[in-house]
């Protein structure tokens, strides 16, 4: 929409100033590692991470997060109320900011999901352009998500000594327009961006073997894969692949109950098609009982089944199920071993 | 900011149960009225989301048809779960929570004007009966009307009185069996596809629909394939978990299929590929 710059040392006004009106959640230093965790000083904020550990994904769809809350004496009565304060995901990389558009698909097709919704709607999202690989797992060039021309309010760019601004939406202008610091483009900004944007590719490498739109159709070929079993015999089904993924959206239900019996409330909980009892009926039969074919089932997720549903790739290249897989299945080598066995 | 959701699709409206009837030793037939006698809307095929606060929720098929509602609709229910034994404890006047219905229903349009055939294993009845009595209700729009219906046991027969119904009208062709019979039972023994041999069919002018257990499919459709019935025009309903029944939580997907909203009536053509149904 429009071009602004902010130079560095006014962001902490700026977010100074973001913080009367908005919750502010970025990336901050954890140990060794980022995560994404509310911003109390903007000092603290680490818009040069690497990666985060978990997606910027919970704060739509939560770890846990209550349903409904219930009265069980008398006349039974449900209720729900959820927490959806305004609030500005700053520092959001391209991968995820990929990851949430999958995941605003997810929630509002068919039956609008109202819980991520009212969430997504009261979120202002603050991209930033990535200008290096977090580390050797990104494969972001590979799948298209190293850039994004939409689905962000601002997205930022590092050029030094400032940042580039680009206006997504009107509520991304607001929360520039209002405030000190931020100042239009000028020719001279301009440049210097595309410099600094045409300058990052070389950095990044395709670490596929073959072109990403090849990669729905190449899933439906290898149903059937040797691969399957080979990973099932190291994978240990663990789900901290799917904890980690920004595109997994999956969740169990269940109810608490007060002591008294009398009231209690039903919660969601992020869930693992990689855990046996997944596809377990009350009947005893599993309907997903191999851990091949739980594996499988993720894969085909990612690579497959979410494309078909709603045109775009479950995996978004991020790294972080490669990160944190303990056996070391990476979908980088998954991909490109069904790609060599098909040749 | 605190949001006050008047409505969502997880939370569940309170309705109530009218009437509880013992059907085996594991099966009761629950009615169930929504506030204020609404009806429910269904088709045949679909199933509600039945909740006990405090216990939790489960998907259970609608066994009632649309036809006989009332502003009421049945659940054939088997104790096996922690809701259902929940729901057993329950005496009439209990409050239940609902959502739906959910699901694709049975092709009833595609069904009039042919012949048609509905094999039903065990528990499978529950949601099959929603069809039969929905055919039944329009009798005349129907051609031939086969009902085969087998159990394990003669202890394990559902819905007796309206079976003794079905066998005796002339305009329904009925066959039941038991896989091992008792003292008293002086009916067909044998699994359900040796029901086959009875029947014979006009395979272009029918369409199938069968419910079971899930070892019951593969040797029903070899039967129905090997009458000739073509794979568009037979279809099955299957049962997976499901936590949300509006195609989201992810517990129910055969393959890229979602058996809650793709399903749970799936026609046999379109998932005879797909390695996670059967």
């Amino acid at each position: 929409m429009s071009l602004w710059v902010i130079d560095k040392e006014s962001m902490v006004p700026l977010i100074g100033a973001w913080k009367g009106d908005y919750r502010v959640v970025g990336p901050v230093g954890r140990g060794t590692q980022f995560a994404f965790g509310e911003i109390e000083d903007p000092a603290d904020l680490r818009l040069d991470y690497t990666t985060s550990i978990l997606p910027p994904k919970k704060y739509l769809q939560p770890q846990e997060e209550r349903l409904m809350t219930f009265a069980r004496s008398g006349q039974p009565v449900v209720a729900a109320e959820l927490e959806a304060p305004p609030t500005v995901l700053l520092g959001v990389h391209t991968c995820d900011l990929h990851g949430i558009n999958v995941l605003d698909q997810a929630f509002s097709e068919g039956y609008p999901d109202a819980y991520y919704l009212e969430r997504r709607k009261n979120t202002l999202l603050v991209g930033i352009e990535c200008l290096q690989p977090c580390d050797e797992h990104s494969f972001c060039k590979s799948m298209g998500t190293l850039t994004v021309s939409n689905g962000y309010d601002l997205h930022l760019t590092d050029l030094g000594d400032a940042y580039a601004v680009d206006v997504g939406s009107p509520a991304g202008r607001a929360l520039l327009s209002e405030h000190d610091g931020p100042r239009q483009a000028t020719e001279g900004d301009m440049q210097r961006l595309n410099r600094v944007l045409g300058a990052k590719w070389p950095h990044f490498t395709y670490k596929l073997e073959f072109d990403v739109g090849e990669l729905a159709p190449l899933m439906g070929q290898s149903y059937e894969a040797s691969l399957w079993n080979e990973l099932a015999e190291d994978c240990l089904a663990c789900g901290q692949c799917t904890l980690v993924c920004p595109t997994c959206f999956c969740f169990n239900v269940y109810d608490e109950v007060e002591l008294s019996l009398e009231a209690g409330e039903r919660w969601r909980r992020w869930d693992s098609c990689q855990l046996d009892e997944f596809a377990r009926v009350a009947g005893g039969e599993n309907f997903r009982e191999r851990q091949a074919a739980r594996l499988r089932h993720r894969f085909m997720r990612k690579g497959r089944y979410l494309f078909e549903k709603y045109g775009e790739l479950g995996c978004t290249g991020c790294g972080r199920c490669a990160r944190s897989c303990l056996v070391d299945i990476t979908p980088v080598d998954v991909f490109n071993q069904l790609h060599g066995a098909r040749c | 900011m605190t949001v006050v959701l008047d409505r969502s699709v997880y939370m569940p409206v309170m309705g109530r149960l009218l009437d509880v009837e013992p059907m085996t030793e594991l099966e009761t037939l629950f009615t169930v009225g929504m506030p204020d006698g609404q009806s429910l809307g269904s088709e045949p095929g679909q199933f509600v989301e039945v909740s006990l606060l405090g216990i939790g929720e489960a998907p259970i098929s609608l066994s009632s048809s649309p036809s006989r509602s009332n502003g009421t609709f049945e659940l054939c229910v088997r104790r096996v779960g922690d809701l259902t034994r929940a729901m057993h404890q329950l005496e009439p006047g209990a409050a239940l929570g609902i959502r739906g219905p959910f699901g694709n229903p049975f092709p009833l349009a595609k069904m009039k004007g042919k012949d048609v055939l509905l094999a039903a294993g065990g528990l499978g009845l529950a949601p099959l009966r929603s069809l039969i009595n929905e055919i039944l209700d329009q009798r005349g729009s129907f051609g031939r009307v086969i009902i085969l219906y087998g159990t394990k046991q003669p202890s394990e027969i559902l819905f007796r009185s309206e079976l003794d119904e079905w066998a005796g009208r002339d305009d329904v062709e009925f066959h039941m069996t038991v896989d091992r019979g008792d003292e008293g039972w002086q009916g067909h023994v044998g699994v359900i596809t040796t029901l086959f041999p009875k029947i014979t069919v006009n395979p272009r002018n029918t369409v199938a629909a069968t419910c079971g257990p899930p070892i019951m499919y593969r040797f029903v459709l070899m039967e129905m394939l090997g009458k000739g019935i073509p794979e568009t025009q037979i279809y099955l309903s299957l049962e997976r978990r499901m936590k949300c029944g509006v195609g989201k939580c992810g517990h129910c997907q055969i393959n890229d299929l979602y058996c809650c909203q793709d399903g749970p009536v799936f026609c046999y053509a379109d998932v005879k590929g797909l390695e996670e149904a059967l």
